[in-house]
């Protein structure tokens, strides 16, 4: 069952009429000034109700962040952003949705139609305002954390909004909040620092095997969390946790500018597993009005024989600026990187990963799979490097590149630096295009054009799609058919 | 069945077929064979409607449907069948996969529902330990690393999966050693039927004693040029292609 459909039985099975009446929810909240300064952030901090300390942290990032310079080295190309002229805190209803789903581009319509999503979901997610109350009840955040907490709290997981942590949990948010990507790391971390909105917390105690795999409901959920998300995952000693972020449905967004802060710590014989499926607007076929997204994940195997994994499944955006990396500072410790990076129309792709051997006998391994389509260009940009104490460090990398049509581009940029001789790093790197002798082979069996080039697609990409978990890999192969769409003919 | 008029076709706008006639009925095997450079792959590609060739003038039609009206897809729906002389390979695409894809897109275009997995798979199960194919094969990605012989085999299965109503092989022998011959060739007599009918291309004669033609032409110059019995491809066996390479040429 796909995981939209599995969401909303999950959630029938919750008794929703006790929560009936308690989400009238003031949706005309206030927003914060236009443009950012110290008074965006303090209003920013008072909103959520935040300690000084907190405070603190984020006028240190804010005042860091006004000496930086946004760094321009990505293969991207995209008009200058004006940062005075933003939104940084706004209600999650600024400006008018659709009242109902006919007046929603039916595209869009016709792309939930494809992955199965049921009526009511697809309402929610295209912001349709006139169910709105009615939908809060159902797919409200408070009703359905309390139950899955319920059961995460039986097995002593900490699982709530990074805002809630930081009221609840303060020691734990002192004690890893930047410890992975500090305040001062780049432009758009530093800014989301400042600013950032909400976004998800994790603690999974000593030896907890977490009971199941996170958010599954929340990629719906979460909508709100805006454009500056942070998310802090910790898996203590011996612990396993498995996370699933982002959504295989577009959903309408308001914000053009997303700068997510993503950290992650794994002590001694813990594991992270942390994958995503981004589907943002990748805006008309000209690229106007798609999401810029500017990411910043990391993740530390701090402890001995602890294990970081990054799978991700890019189809979205209009610019996708975005390298999941491991730091492999504990011994023995591993770290995975299994990408598809899909970019068609006019998008463009800057994504990779920075696998930094620290300790003794690391190991690391990167799969990417970039299809290029339309006229979209799509880069790969690695780092692999093993520090002069990381001795037997080892990496594996394989990057292949997939080109459809005459006028995209795909770039291999691997950087690798060894400072002990002991390390052993492989790498291989292809690129093919789909040739029209295949298409017609699978046309002369009875396949569309269309289907022919998602099958061969899906082929191209399978190791990384055997890495998602079972419900999500069976939507993100449908969401990579209807993110092909229109690159054929 | 097939029936072709005065068939012109060109690639890059160099003619290669100049008026080429045939007609096959139902059940007959006809063979096609001929020098290189004759237009014989080149005939079987127009028929399947592969993109860069263009037909110039002349018709083609499926039990009386026009073939040059469908696209690639719609005719193999239709009932057209192309064993290619070299079967492309798509890595991380199981053979099965393939073969489930292909039998209910085309299941699909006939206005016929999917087959059900369980029914799917002792159907292929059943076609694929007539033709020697192990399920490991089934398993792999399509084509890749198969020997010549598999990728052959594989061809046929499709055949006998999709059961098409008009069969075109092109040069289905070549790369083949003999008892990979002898499979592939009992596997083709096992579907000929009433109401199939194939076209077998080839350059050789040796295919021909396995699978028996009712007719053999020659084609030579993007025509058929002569058209007899079976004894027609002993002979040619014999004497060769030259007297047809000079005839066409004047």
């Amino acid at each position: 069952m796909p995981a939209v459909q599995e969401t909303v039985a999950r959630v029938r099975e919750i008794d929703v009429d006790q929560y009936k009446y308690g989400f009238v929810t003031d949706i005309e909240s206030d927003r914060a000034e236009k443009g950012l300064s110290e008074d965006t952030v303090r209003f920013i901090s008072a909103k959520k109700g935040e300690p000084e300390w907190m405070l603190e942290w984020r006028l240190d990032a804010y005042r860091r962040w006004r000496t930086m310079v946004e760094p321009d080295w990505a293969r991207v190309d995209y008009p200058p952003i004006a940062y005075d002229e933003l939104y940084y805190y706004s209600a999650p209803k600024s400006t008018p949705g659709p009242k109902t789903l006919d007046e929603v581009d039916p595209e869009l319509l016709r792309t939930y139609e494809k992955l199965g999503i049921p009526l009511r979901e697809q309402e929610v997610l295209a912001g349709v305002e006139q169910r709105r109350v009615a939908v809060d009840a159902v797919f409200d955040s408070v009703s359905v954390a309390t139950t899955f907490k319920k059961e995460l709290a039986a097995a002593g997981v900490i699982f709530c909004p990074i805002s809630e942590a930081i009221r609840e949990h303060p020691e734990l948010v002192k004690k890893y909040l930047g410890s992975v990507v500090p305040t001062s790391d780049n432009f758009f971390a530093t800014l989301n620092s400042a600013v950032f909105s909400d976004g998800s917390f994790v603690y999974v105690p000593k030896g907890v095997r977490c009971p199941m795999e996170l958010s599954t409901y929340f990629r719906i959920n979460e909508r709100n969390t805006g454009q500056f998300e942070r998310t802090l995952i910790i898996a203590d000693e011996g612990s396993y946790v498995s996370y699933l972020e982002g959504c295989t449905a577009p959903m309408r967004d308001e914000n053009q500018l997303h700068a997510a802060v993503v950290e992650l710590v794994a002590l001694d014989d813990a594991e992270i597993k942390y994958s995503t499926v981004q589907n943002w607007y990748p805006g008309d076929a000209e690229g106007k009005g798609g999401i810029y997204n500017f990411v910043t994940k990391r993740g530390d195997c701090r402890g001995r024989n602890s294990k970081i994994s990054w799978t991700q499944v890019e189809t979205g955006s209009a610019i996708t600026w975005k390298y999941p990396s491991c730091i492999l500072r504990g011994d023995n410790s591993r770290g995975e990187f299994y990408s598809i990076a899909i970019s068609n129309g006019r998008q463009q792709v800057d994504s990779g990963t920075k696998m930094i051997h620290l300790g003794k006998n690391t190991t690391s391994k990167i799969i990417s799979k970039g299809i290029s389509a339309g006229r979209s260009q799509n880069t790969y940009r690695g780092l692999v490097s093993a520090h002069r104490k990381a001795t037997n460090a080892r990496n594996f990398t394989n990057c292949d590149s997939l080109l459809i049509g005459e006028q995209c581009g795909a770039h291999t940029v691997p950087y690798l630096e060894a400072k002990t001789s002991t390390a052993v790093f492989e790498h291989e790197a292809t690129t093919s295009k789909i040739s029209d002798d295949q298409k017609f082979y699978c046309q002369q069996r009875g396949l569309s054009e269309e289907e022919a080039v998602a099958l061969i697609v899906n082929g191209f990409v399978k190791d990384v799609l055997q890495q998602l978990p079972m419900e999500f890999a069976v939507e993100a192969q449908k969401l990579i058919s209807i993110s092909l769409e229109g690159s054929v003919g | 069945m097939l029936s072709i008029k005065n068939l012109h076709a060109s690639i890059e706008d160099k003619p290669i077929l100049r008026g080429l006639d045939l007609d096959v009925k139902p059940g007959e095997v006809h063979a096609i064979m001929g020098p290189n450079g004759s237009g014989k792959s080149t005939l079987s590609y127009v028929l399947a409607g592969k993109e860069d060739y263009e037909v110039t003038d002349g018709s083609a039609t499926l039990d009386g449907e026009d073939l040059f009206a469908m696209e690639a897809d719609e005719r193999a729906a239709a009932g057209l069948f192309l064993a290619f002389q070299y079967p492309l390979e798509i890595p991380g695409v199981a053979t099965m996969t393939f073969l489930k894809a292909a039998l209910n897109a085309q299941r699909r275009a006939r206005g016929e529902g999917d087959l059900p997995t369980p029914q799917f798979m002792k159907l292929v199960r059943e076609k694929a330990d007539g033709l020697g194919i192990s399920t490991d094969m089934l398993k792999r990605g399509l084509n890749v690393g198969f020997s010549g012989g598999e990728k052959k085999r594989n061809e046929i299965l499709q055949m006998a999966l999709l059961e098409p109503k008009l069969c075109v092989l092109d040069e289905t022998d070549s790369g083949l050693d003999i008892d990979a011959l002898k499979v592939v060739s009992e596997g083709v007599n096992a579907l000929r039927a009433k109401n199939r009918s194939f076209v077998v291309i080839t350059h050789y004669q040796r295919l021909l004693d396995h699978i028996r033609p009712d007719i053999v032409h020659v084609m030579a110059k993007g025509r058929i040029v002569r058209t007899g019995g079976p004894e027609l491809a002993h002979e040619l066996e014999a004497r060769g292609y030259a007297d047809y390479v000079g005839e066409a040429a004047a």
